[in-house]
């Protein structure tokens, strides 16, 4: 102690200079507009362009995780290809039929900017009306497992409401035997790779490893997975069931999505939207 | 003596500042070359003066430049940082215990030692006044380039100021 007394006294000078030299910054910083101005702009730019690296570093980490999924993809598009062109063969009918009927088209989107940490989580792609996008179309991962709904849309850019939002609904059914449900994620979980399917009826018998598809109901194609169960008939307050869900969906390492473009979408709602007057 | 030199240094300050904040503000060769001429105030304190008087007494001046320049902090962080240079250089060039004069001007250190004193203290004062001003390093030749220009001309007029107030001493 007497020494460091000792030290700071015979260098007096360096820290008195220091302490005078931080208190003239902090007094220039905080009471000129425009120096204050420039110190946040940089620091922004600072922390962005830091951001950026390391983002661009993360890809570089997640490229087997990407590849992987792409060559699964490709295989499963194979095996479907391989089936259409048998049906084509046989049956030339029907090829007609089924592209003019065919009701879900899915557009590929990179991922620009995703976020998984926050209570309600949004990403954007970089598709927007440009590519035929509309708002509340539905959004899948590449592989297995559900995305979100299509929030807002620019010319070329367009925001999603991932499932990790408090307002996301997604309609969904048991595979085994078509038991509604509705799947949320939230209600102090905040885990990622969790989420819970909500409204099962009581009289449902659920077991750990069940799985979960979407239903069709909503603008979600029916049948596509979305969770294996990991924790069954929890109960609730109110008359239903409830059950924990581990996701497909990795929403740390999304890069890529699949945009689902319902062609009945639009007259199903108009449709529906015709309220008769004694309802 | 002692409350001579006190004296001596009060009026110097309000001359100086008064110098400073009425004639020498509206003055500029075209916003590129602007004297600080009140530094001379803190070059002139006398050798004995306790490092933590001299820090306040900067930063004070330059405090109350800045009140009228409209530049908070700007101008007391270049005269804190004068008085770290004054401080190192004094304690470089001269033998702490062998000085005998009452203050480091012209008159009692002689024309080299002075000008060497002054433009390092200009020097680094004017660095840190330019670039505080400007903040930012994209216009670093313009903001140099009034740095060094605005260092000649206060110079020049430190060295015209301590000339006319030569008093020959025996030494």
């Amino acid at each position: 102690m007497r020494n460091l007394w000792i030290f700071i006294s015979r260098y007096n000078a360096f820290f008195l200079f220091i302490i005078f030299f931080t208190v003239g910054i902090y007094l220039t910083v905080k009471n000129n507009s425009y120096q204050r101005s420039v110190t946040l702009n940089s620091s922004n730019e600072v922390v962005g362009t830091a951001y950026e690296r390391l983002n661009v570093f993360k890809r570089y980490l997640n490229l087997g995780i990407v590849n992987d999924s792409l060559a699964a993809e490709n295989a499963k598009l194979k095996s479907q290809l391989l089936g259409l062109t048998t049906v084509d063969t046989t049956k030339e009918v029907q090829v007609i039929d089924t592209v003019t009927n065919q009701q879900y088209s899915y557009l590929a989107a990179k991922v620009v900017k995703n976020s998984i940490t926050l209570r309600n989580n949004v990403m954007t792609i970089n598709k927007g009306t440009v590519d035929g996008i509309k708002s509340g179309m539905a959004v899948i991962a590449p592989q297995r497992g559900v995305v979100g709904f299509i929030r807002d849309v620019s010319a070329h850019l367009a925001t999603i409401q991932s499932l990790l939002h408090k307002d996301t609904k997604i309609s969904v059914t048991l595979k085994k035997n078509h038991v509604l449900g509705s799947l949320v994620w939230g209600d102090g979980n905040f885990d990622i790779k969790k989420a819970f399917v909500k409204e099962v009826p009581n009289h449902i018998k659920m077991y750990v490893g069940d799985t979960i598809v979407t239903s069709g109901f909503a603008s979600f194609p029916a049948g596509i997975l979305v969770g294996k169960i990991s924790k069954a008939n929890v109960a609730t307050n109110d008359n239903f069931l409830s059950a924990e869900l581990n996701l497909f969906t990795d929403f740390s390492t999304l890069q890529y999505v699949y945009v689902v473009k319902d062609k009945k979408a639009e007259e199903q709602k108009a449709l529906e939207s015709i309220a008769k007057p004694n309802e | 003596m002692n409350s001579r030199i006190i004296i001596i240094n009060v009026i110097r300050w309000f001359l100086l500042l008064f110098v400073q904040i009425f004639l020498l503000k509206n003055m500029g060769f075209y916003d590129l070359s602007t004297p600080f001429i009140y530094v001379l105030f803190l070059l002139l304190l006398p050798f004995g003066i306790p490092n933590i008087l001299l820090y306040l007494l900067a930063f004070g001046t330059g405090l109350t430049l800045d009140a009228f320049y409209d530049t908070m902090g700007v101008h007391a962080t270049a005269c804190v940082v004068l008085a770290f240079v004054r401080i190192s250089f004094i304690s470089i060039s001269l033998n702490r215990d062998a000085i005998d004069d009452p203050e480091p001007s012209l008159s009692y250190m002689g024309f080299q030692w002075f000008s060497l004193y002054a433009f390092l203290c200009v020097v680094a004062h004017h660095l840190v006044l330019f670039f505080l001003e400007t903040f930012r390093l994209t216009e670093i030749g313009y903001t140099l380039m009034r740095c060094g220009l605005s260092c000649i001309f206060t110079l020049l007029i430190i060295l015209l100021v301590e000339f006319i107030f030569y008093r020959r001493t025996p030494r």
